[in-house]
């Protein structure tokens, strides 16, 4: 026996039971369930309820109004519309339940041999689903219909094959999702067989999709049986909706009212099976953010509690005070004027429910023309949120709440827009983290340059390419036509980063905001970067508010430098002075976790090729 | 590109083929019956024999469809076995009905729908919970049932339309207007709810995606940044599902012409299926296919228009 225990699915049954119980809790879904309930209860005990037989037709009741004998009165042939209506619930519900029992048998168990097992019937099943998606269902069911005859079994029976794919596509997705986990993994290598894995794993995963699906698969098979007897292709003999309403519809001129019973019928039970789904897609959805959230602050609590053990004594979240050293004689330089001023900024998210939640709790920092300001902290610590809130470029929901922003004598925390307009991309440059995600992949680099040159700078068309060229070529890219009409995901990251670079110093900004520059570059592209942002930056006398989390690069570029933790500022001065004789245990603690990495080194020999802190 | 638009021609022809193959060999697989259903449980099974020979049903299936291709190819689908009619006669003018019809459809819930979608996920709050709403309701409610509404009041009420019949677009614009407008509105909503959840959703996920805010960060404004790169990037998501929507509207089509009592496709389908007409059946599979092909590849040139990625791989 192996000691390997399996771990359990994602979606245990007592999610799924909380799942319903969300559900009924939402007016949505508990309104939309009571009423399809209610259908489903008229489909089974209607036909014992009928007070008449629903195609038994009486001279006398032609058209008749409502009478105590007949609550709806009578149809276009005499028939009872009530009993009619049971009748037809009953066989409109067992229809659209023949269609969702074929799709699901049959969309079910191919999505998950071909999604589990690949290999030939993954390629035949993958294609015979895009056939169906050749031919309008409607025009496939009439067409069954002139070689079988009027059948609503049949025919339901066909659309079910139909509406399958809808199933084999869900399930076929899931399931390659799902096979490639470690946890399906795991079951494998200790010896589980391939029926236990799919039905312990993979079905409980793909279970709430399905549930979704069918409820809007109802609804359409619901609709198009409904529309193929309206049409009279159906066997007239057994009553439906559908059928009733096309008896509504031939004498529209003299009783439309009788359109009215089977129209509300099919539209309200249409609209429960959307609402329903939609419902449950909002239950489903709402809860993943959470789990993901809670999973995120756990390995951020695992991160904080390992530096060091005399962090205790810090409350994260109260305004401490921060630990100003002076200027030294590196980095004191009474000529310098001061271009950004931050004063008791705060930043704060909007939630849905309840007060705002501060990202940032008041920090102040300067930054003087023509020197490197580092920004240091971990993950999570308010470093980007400063950044963004300096360039007015927050994510949704996010803002500044309090403090100020003096650029260049200039107001920018919490305006709009407008006053942003000739500061942003022009007197302000930012270089982002992540270089391929922050290009257009649906335009050229060439273009992503061009068009900034040109609003900016009101440079013509060729004017504009000259400059992005030379710039191109400046930041170091050895074939600069080529790379300018290239599209974004045909360079490496580390060309990417020098295009952005690139953008940033277009418009001869006097202030760059560096977000994490280097961090997604491989080491050795890494230091090539730093080198280039050295150099434009003492080319270009531009001041640089360099975001980052590694002491090296810190070390490498900055003249002075703030020490972020939890939305506040623990310490400021000096690159010197912060590294070779910190004051705050916080950021001892983020030094000594950058020397345990090697032998010990004089703060100031880490350079770029240090690691990670 | 050439070499995309060739080898998506390849592939269409290969589709419709196999379609042909399949609707044929489904349509005429009860051969031995076929002739006896066409006559009635009362005739003898001389007459029925003789039937079946006329019709060429008692040859294998297989020689039949070849007989069936070959013709095909030369642009002859057969004629009907009710009115002698041939197929693609009847098929003429009942095409460019149901296309005015789906094409209008298609532009109209097209240009509503990206309305709709970049007003709701620019704006949010109360501008986006009722375009939710609306979408529901328009995704929930079978378009037929909306048609007979609007025939209901529009036309016998209040009598602003026709109620029935087709004015060709050559004859009287405004006549061809006043006979189509009630029938694309009533395929239109279900079609406009669908596209527009997925513009709304693709727009709001380009819009939180990094280059949006890198771009603004060089000085472009908000509204420039979605019109030229947000929209462009939704777009793709967005004409895939108004590709399987015009397949829905197709099928939409056929169920709305009966009710506008339009002389299109669909209600040729209809008269063939009651009647059990199959080579005009058989037509209609292959010019229904022929249009969803086309259609198709229209929709694959536009998202290599919209994504290099699609144009270059």
């Amino acid at each position: 026996m192996t000691a390997i225990t399996v771990p359990p699915a994602v979606p245990t049954p007592h999610i799924r039971a909380s799942i319903f119980r969300r559900l009924v809790r939402k007016p949505m879904g508990l309104l939309s369930l009571a009423y399809l309930a209610f259908v489903f209860v008229i489909a089974v005990i209607g036909p014992l309820i009928a007070p008449y037989d629903p195609n038994t037709a009486s001279i006398d009741l032609v058209l008749a109004p409502p009478s105590p004998e007949h609550p709806l009165g009578g149809d276009s042939a005499g028939r009872d519309i009530l009993s009619r209506l049971l009748w037809a619930t009953s066989v409109t519900v067992a229809a659209a339940a023949v269609a969702i029992v074929a799709a699901l048998v049959i969309g079910v168990i191919a999505g998950l041999i071909a999604g589990y097992f690949k290999g030939w019937f993954d390629s035949l099943a993958s294609w015979v689903a895009s056939l169906t998606m050749a031919l309008p269902a409607v025009i496939v069911l009439i067409a069954a219909r002139a070689v079988l005859g009027p059948s609503v079994w049949w025919a339901m029976l066909i659309f079910g094959i139909i509406l399958s794919t809808a199933y084999y596509r869900l399930v076929y997705a899931t399931v390659v999702g799902v096979r490639g986990e470690l946890y399906v993994d795991a079951a494998r290598v200790s010896g589980l067989s391939d029926a236990r894995i799919i039905g312990r794993h993979i079905l409980s995963v793909v279970r709430a999709p399905i549930i979704i699906q069918t409820a809007i698969v109802a609804g359409i098979a619901i609709a198009v049986q409904s529309g193929l007897e309206f049409l009279g292709l159906g066997d007239m003999s057994v009553p439906t909706w559908g059928s009733m309403l096309n008896d509504g519809f031939r004498n529209i001129y003299r009783a439309p009212i009788l359109m009215l019973w089977p129209s509300l019928a099919i539209a309200s039970t249409c609209i429960a099976l959307t609402l329903l789904a939609n419902a449950m897609r909002d239950v489903l959805e709402r809860s993943v953010p959470v789990r993901r959230r809670r999973r995120r602050t756990a390995a951020l609590a695992i991160t904080e509690a390992e530096p060091a053990p005399n962090l205790d004594d810090i409350q994260p979240g109260t305004a401490t005070e921060t630990v100003v050293h002076n200027d030294d004689h590196t980095s004191a330089n009474p000529r310098r004027e001061v271009l950004l001023t931050i004063r008791d900024l705060r930043v704060g998210y909007q939630q849905q429910t309840g007060p705002d939640i501060e990202v940032v709790h008041g920090v102040s920092l300067d930054v003087l023309e023509g020197e490197i300001h580092g920004l240091i902290g971990e993950s999570g610590s308010g470093k980007t949120q400063t950044a963004f809130a300096v360039l007015g470029l927050l994510p949704r929901g996010g803002r500044v709440t309090g403090g100020s922003i003096e650029y260049e004598g200039m107001q920018l925390a919490d305006v709009g827009e407008h006053a942003y307009r000739g500061v942003r991309g022009k007197r302000i440059g930012y270089i982002p983290q992540e270089p391929m995600s922050n290009l257009d992949p649906s335009f050229t680099i060439g273009y992503q340059l061009v068009e900034p040159l040109r609003k900016n700078l009101g440079l013509s068309k060729k004017a504009a390419k000259e400059s992005a060229l030379a710039l191109l070529d400046r930041v170091g890219i050895p074939s600069p036509e080529r790379t300018f009409d290239a599209y974004p995901f045909e360079v490496s990251g580390g060309m990417a980063q020098r295009v952005l670079i690139a953008g940033a110093v277009s418009t001869d900004p006097d202030l760059i905001i560096a977000d994490e520059p280097t961090t997604a570059l491989d080491v050795t592209v890494q230091a090539e970067v730093l080198d280039l942002l050295r150099d434009l930056q003492r080319e270009r006398r531009m001041a640089m508010l360099l975001v980052t989390h590694n002491f090296g690069v810190v070390a490498d570029l900055c003249d002075r430098v703030t020490v972020m933790q939890e939305g506040l500022f623990v310490e400021q001065g000096p690159v010197r002075t912060i590294l070779g004789s910190p004051a705050h245990p916080y950021t001892q603690s983020l030094l000594d976790a950058l020397l345990d990495n090697g032998p010990a080194r004089p703060p100031l020999a880490v350079t770029a090729e240090g690691g990670r802190p | 590109m050439l070499a995309f638009i060739l080898r998506r021609l390849l592939a269409g022809v290969i589709l419709l083929f196999v379609i042909s193959a399949l609707a044929f060999g489904l349509l005429y697989l009860d051969s031995a019956n076929i002739a006896r259903r066409l006559l009635g449980q009362n005739a003898s099974p001389e007459l029925v024999q003789q039937r079946a020979q006329e019709l060429g049903l008692d040859r294998p299936v297989v020689v039949q469809y070849w007989d069936w291709l070959t013709n095909a190819l030369t642009g002859d689908l057969g004629r009907s076995w009710f009115n002698g009619q041939l197929v693609t006669v009847s098929l003429q003018g009942r095409v460019a009905v149901t296309l005015s019809l789906v094409i209008g459809t298609t532009v109209l819930s097209a240009i509503v729908a990206v309305a709709l979608g970049v007003l709701a996920a620019r704006r949010g709050g109360w501008v986006d919970g009722g375009v939710q709403i609306v979408s529901v309701l328009g995704f929930a409610i079978p378009g037929f049932l909306i048609a007979l509404y609007l025939v209901l009041i529009f036309a016998i009420n209040l009598d602003w339309f026709k109620a029935t019949g087709y004015v060709p677009l050559t004859e009287s614009v405004t006549g061809w207007l006043s006979s189509v407008t009630l029938p694309i509105v009533a395929l239109s909503l279900g079609a406009i709810a669908a596209v527009t959840q997925q513009v709304r959703g693709s727009m709001i996920d380009a819009m939180s995606r990094d280059y949006v805010r890198t771009l603004r960060s060089r000085g472009l404004g908000m509204g420039s940044v979605v019109y030229r790169h947000v929209l462009r990037n939704a777009g793709g998501p967005a004409l895939a599902i108004l590709a399987v929507q015009f397949i829905g509207l197709l099928g939409g089509a056929v169920i709305v012409e009966q009710v506008f009592a339009l002389p299109g496709m669909g209600q040729l389908t209809v008269q063939a299926g009651t009647q059990g007409d199959i080579p005009v059946m058989m037509g209609l599979v292959v010019a229904f296919a022929v249009i969803v092909i086309v259609v198709n590849l229209f929709i694959d040139l536009a998202q290599a228009a919209l994504n290099p990625k699609v144009r270059l791989a």
